[in-house]
């Protein structure tokens, strides 16, 4: 794996998502109200809706589609709802912020 | 037995207390007419501050509806004041002529404010604090966010004082004494509450002596005898209450300061008994609903011919009703040579408390800031406990004692049977536990119908909860409501009415002060309350994108496959040649994979990658384009039909009114979608009978339709009414729907509310009553002038651009070579 840098925390809005395009599908980017970021593949594992749309709140985020509340801390599904999504492990250093990525990948644009 | 003539004068909450005794107790025995001095049924006088500060409203105070008095065969003069009592005839005469005979007379007339006398006492814009009137003048008043002057730092003062600030206007207080509620607290505690009041922002002034309200007309200013003066458009006389035994003492009874009775409520002449405010028992007379609901059980017993323990005097805790100020008073402060003192402060905290303490037994209480211990207090003192084991611990409350209970229901579970949970019913919790078990009660409003408890002023209501949470475990649902969602256990209703009253103006604010159980909401409650906040401060509040659905934020609509759908304005489903071309060069350009017209006379372009949506938005803008909004919980669509332009069978200019409603509303956020139809004639092409707001065109006129359906229910709609011009049918739609968007619950459609509201209610306000309609009307101008702003237009000129790109794009290093 390798570390990737995706950008800086100024560029997620807090209680907000952005997604990375990678050759691999899109992965969602999260920052919480307090400033925590998380990376789960943007793909509800209920109907494949796009979590980086969805609402966050505290440590979560609910599906814009049909409303699954997922953690973005584990990637499972909370409450009654099953399923469970790819987590990606990120690192902030400073404001800068990286991707663990398969290696060979690189910023394109 | 025959029954006999009970006449009572005064419908207060005494009187309305003694006859639930009386028909309790002998049932079927009089025939009972009160004659009510004011134009209603009997309600909470105790919770005219929450009415004036918006937490309640009159409907929730009532205490006995008109169905009561119907039930128990009662005939309520409203509106009649009575004016002579003839003893010997045992007959009574009221101010409209209304005479009527008795067996046994209750006199129950309360009492009447304290008017200062100085002149200008008589000016327009003098309001005493006594009745729903008052409150509703007090409220009229406070439309003009004016200032106030509030004289008298007492109970009723300092409520009048902080409703009037909740309700935005700049408030002095005026006490003649050097601290405020002098008679409850001491000093310590007066600063206290003095400081508390002023955070509020309201001027406190004591040694205030009032020597004049100036005016001509109208009240202007109040001078104070040292020569100050403080300009003032409403002035709120709050200096205390004096019996009101005028009439007793007209019909030659005995009257002191107020009408004197016996333990046992009767006066001097032994067919008349008297009760309430308006009386003097063994020289004291009382203004507090515990003593007075003690004289409605001994009136009650007396006329039901029933021997009864008689009314002895006891102190009763105060509490004042400001939301955030924590007080209580109980029994005799003063310092004196018999007695000590215990006292803790926490200056960090703003808590103050007292005891008073006389051959090792608790005489007197005051606590301010935290007062969880004062039933424990009043227990003490009531039973008149030794307390010199514990005295060390004593201050630090009941949790201190003996072993540690942490657990803040353990207090609760450790309270004697005896206890009194509910002061102003005299309620123990002996009663409240044995009710709950013995009639399977399950929830809070059924205990209070049955035991009473915290049924009056409310402040004992966290308690009666952990009783029942303690009797009944698991099995106590606290939330009669429905929660808006897990982050709270307030409903809908109570949160939009807290938003306004207590002028909360951010979704942190509005957590904070409502106690929401989690740090920033879910996202169920973050969209209502961003909606809640857009619709009440349309001016000031700042939109929370992030607490908006993915829909609203990208401002179209997401499909299943995470791309969007693109539905341009066409205002009253009309189209031109440029703006299909327009349409048309978009779908080629972006190679939009599908195009179809919609329900709402619209065209929907359909997969539109997220990326692309500013730049067909830039393209349709070109052509003229606006947003369709069909992505928002707001205005929708209006549809229509060609009318009388080309239609042979049109009476009214149908497609003219439905552009002219549509550019009139465009913009508007509202709880759920709304969808409108005007037809030009009663066939009704356009379907408006199935739409959320309707307009069917006759000949005489606009026929204006509301709450129809045509989606997961069907329902046709409700005929508001006729109107005859179009001015008249845009104003009165333009009306109801900001009537709806005041007070519907998110997501809920106007069929939803107008079923919860009721038909005739709404067209009562928004039909009948001009005055409201144009009220409605002004605040949705109002509002449109921060609503009706492109989203498209402003994000193909950069805002938010983050939301339309990927934060970045990875690629995959090409293997060398």
């Amino acid at each position: 794996m390798d570390w990737i840098e995706i950008g800086t925390i100024a560029d997620i809005p807090p209680r907000g998502a952005r997604c990375i395009v990678t050759p691999n599908g899109r992965i969602a980017v999260f920052r919480t109200a307090d400033d925590a970021v998380f990376a789960l593949d943007d793909r509800c594992p209920h109907k494949g809706g796009p979590l980086s749309q969805g609402i966050v709140h505290g440590k979560a985020v609910t599906c814009p589609l049909h409303n699954l509340v997922i953690s973005l801390d584990t990637g499972r599904a909370l409450g009654v709802d099953e399923g469970e999504v790819r987590t990606v492990p990120v690192k902030r250093e400073g404001d800068r912020l990286f991707l663990a990525l398969e290696i060979g990948t690189h910023r394109a644009a | 037995m025959m029954t006999e003539k009970l006449v009572i004068v005064g419908n207060g909450m005494a009187p309305g207390r003694m006859l639930e005794h009386l028909f309790e107790e002998a049932p079927g025995r009089y025939q009972v007419t009160i004659f009510n001095a004011e134009p209603r049924v009997n309600y909470d006088r105790i919770m005219l501050s929450p009415v004036l500060s918006g937490e309640k409203n009159y409907e929730e105070i009532i205490i006995h509806g008109d169905g009561w008095y119907i039930k128990n065969g009662i005939v309520l003069y409203k509106g009649h004041k009575i004016v002579s009592i003839d003893r010997a005839a045992k007959c009574v005469t009221s101010d409209q002529g209304v005479v009527e005979s008795y067996d046994k007379l209750v006199i129950a007339t309360g009492s009447v404010p304290l008017i200062l006398p100085v002149p200008g006492r008589d000016l327009a814009g003098v309001l005493t604090y006594r009745d729903l009137d008052d409150v509703n003048a007090m409220l009229l008043a406070a439309q003009s966010r004016a200032r106030a002057v509030v004289i008298g730092g007492g109970l009723l003062g300092l409520e009048a004082a902080a409703g009037l600030k909740e309700r935005g206007m700049d408030v002095t207080v005026l006490h003649l004494m050097p601290t405020l509620m002098e008679r409850q607290l001491d000093a310590a505690a007066g600063y206290l509450l003095q400081k508390a009041i002023e955070t509020r922002g309201i001027r406190v002034v004591t040694k205030a002596n009032t020597k004049a309200i100036l005016g001509t007309h109208k009240v202007e200013a109040v001078e104070l005898a040292d020569g100050t003066i403080i300009p003032a458009t409403l002035v709120v006389m709050a200096a205390g209450i004096r019996p009101n035994a005028g009439l007793a003492s007209r019909a030659g009874l005995d009257v002191n300061r107020g009408i004197l009775v016996d333990a046992e409520m009767q006066t001097s002449d032994p067919n008349i008994l008297a009760l309430g405010e308006c009386v003097e028992v063994d020289g004291h007379v009382y203004g507090l609903v515990a003593p007075l609901y003690e004289m409605a059980r001994v009136a009650a017993a007396r006329l039901a011919g029933r021997n009864t323990a008689g009314f002895v005097h006891s102190d009763t805790p105060t509490k004042l009703k400001v939301t955030g100020i924590e007080l209580f008073s109980l029994g005799d402060f003063a310092d004196g040579g018999d007695r000590d003192e215990i006292v803790l402060r926490d200056a960090a905290a703003g808590v103050y408390k007292r005891l008073i303490v006389k051959e090792n037994r608790i005489v007197g209480t005051v606590l301010f800031g935290e007062t969880s211990d004062g039933a424990w207090f009043n227990d003490l003192k009531k039973k008149k406990t030794d307390i010199s084991e514990m005295r060390d611990t004593l201050i630090f409350g009941q949790a201190y004692q003996g072993s540690a209970l942490l657990d803040p229901m353990a207090a609760v579970a450790a309270l004697p049977d005896d206890a009194e949970i509910c002061g102003c019913n005299g309620v123990c919790k002996g009663k409240i536990t044995g009710a709950i078990t013995a009639k399977n009660l399950t929830s809070l409003e059924d205990v209070r119908a049955h035991t009473k408890a915290s049924a009056s002023c409310g402040s004992c209501t966290g308690l009666v909860e952990q009783l029942m949470r303690l009797t009944l475990g698991d099995a106590y649902n606290p939330s009669a409501v429905q929660p808006m969602c897990g982050c709270t256990s307030l409903g809908h209703d109570d949160v939009r009415r807290l938003i306004s009253a207590k002028r909360l103006k951010t979704i942190p604010a509005v957590m904070q002060e409502l106690e929401w159980k989690t740090s920033c909401g879910c996202a169920k409650c973050r969209p209502a309350l961003n909606y809640y906040l857009v619709c009440d401060w349309p001016d000031e509040y700042a939109d929370d994108y992030q607490s908006r659905f993915i829909n609203e934020r990208a401002h179209a609509n997401i499909q299943k496959d995470g791309t969007y759908s693109v539905v341009p304005r066409m205002w009253g489903g009309v189209t031109s040649a440029k703006e299909l071309r327009a349409i048309a060069d978009a779908v080629e350009k972006f190679a939009i994979p599908t195009v179809k017209v919609t329900g709402g006379q619209r065209i929907d372009m359909l997969g539109v990658k997220k990326e692309d949506l500013p730049g067909v938005w830039a393209d349709l803008g070109k052509a003229g384009f606006v947003s369709g909004h069909a992505y928002a919980k707001g205005i929708r669509t209006v549809k229509t039909c060609v009318g009388s332009d080309w239609c042979r069978f049109g009476t009214q200019d149908s497609t003219r009114l439905g552009i002219r409603i549509e550019k009139f509303m465009w913009g508007s956020w509202t709880p759920a979608k709304v969808k409108m139809g005007v037809s030009g004639c009663p066939r009704n092409c356009a379907e408006a009978t199935c739409k959320d707001v309707g307009v069917i065109c006759v000949e005489s006129g606009y026929e204006i339709h509301f709450a129809g359906a045509a989606g997961l229910d069907i329902k046709g709609t409700e005929v508001l009414g006729l109107v005859n011009s179009e001015d008249e049918a845009l104003e009165t739609i333009v009306a109801l729907v900001q009537m709806y968007r005041e007070q519907a619950r998110y997501l809920e459609r106007i069929y939803k509310w107008a079923k919860r509201v009721g038909v005739d209610e709404i067209r009562r306000q928004i039909f009948q009553d001009p005055e409201k309609r144009k009220a409605y009307f002004d605040r949705f101008v109002f509002s449109q002038k921060f609503a009706q702003v492109d989203p498209w237009s402003e994000r193909v000129s950069g805002k938010d651009k983050h939301e339309f790109r990927p934060m970045a794009i990875l690629a995959l290093a090409e293997a060398a070579g």
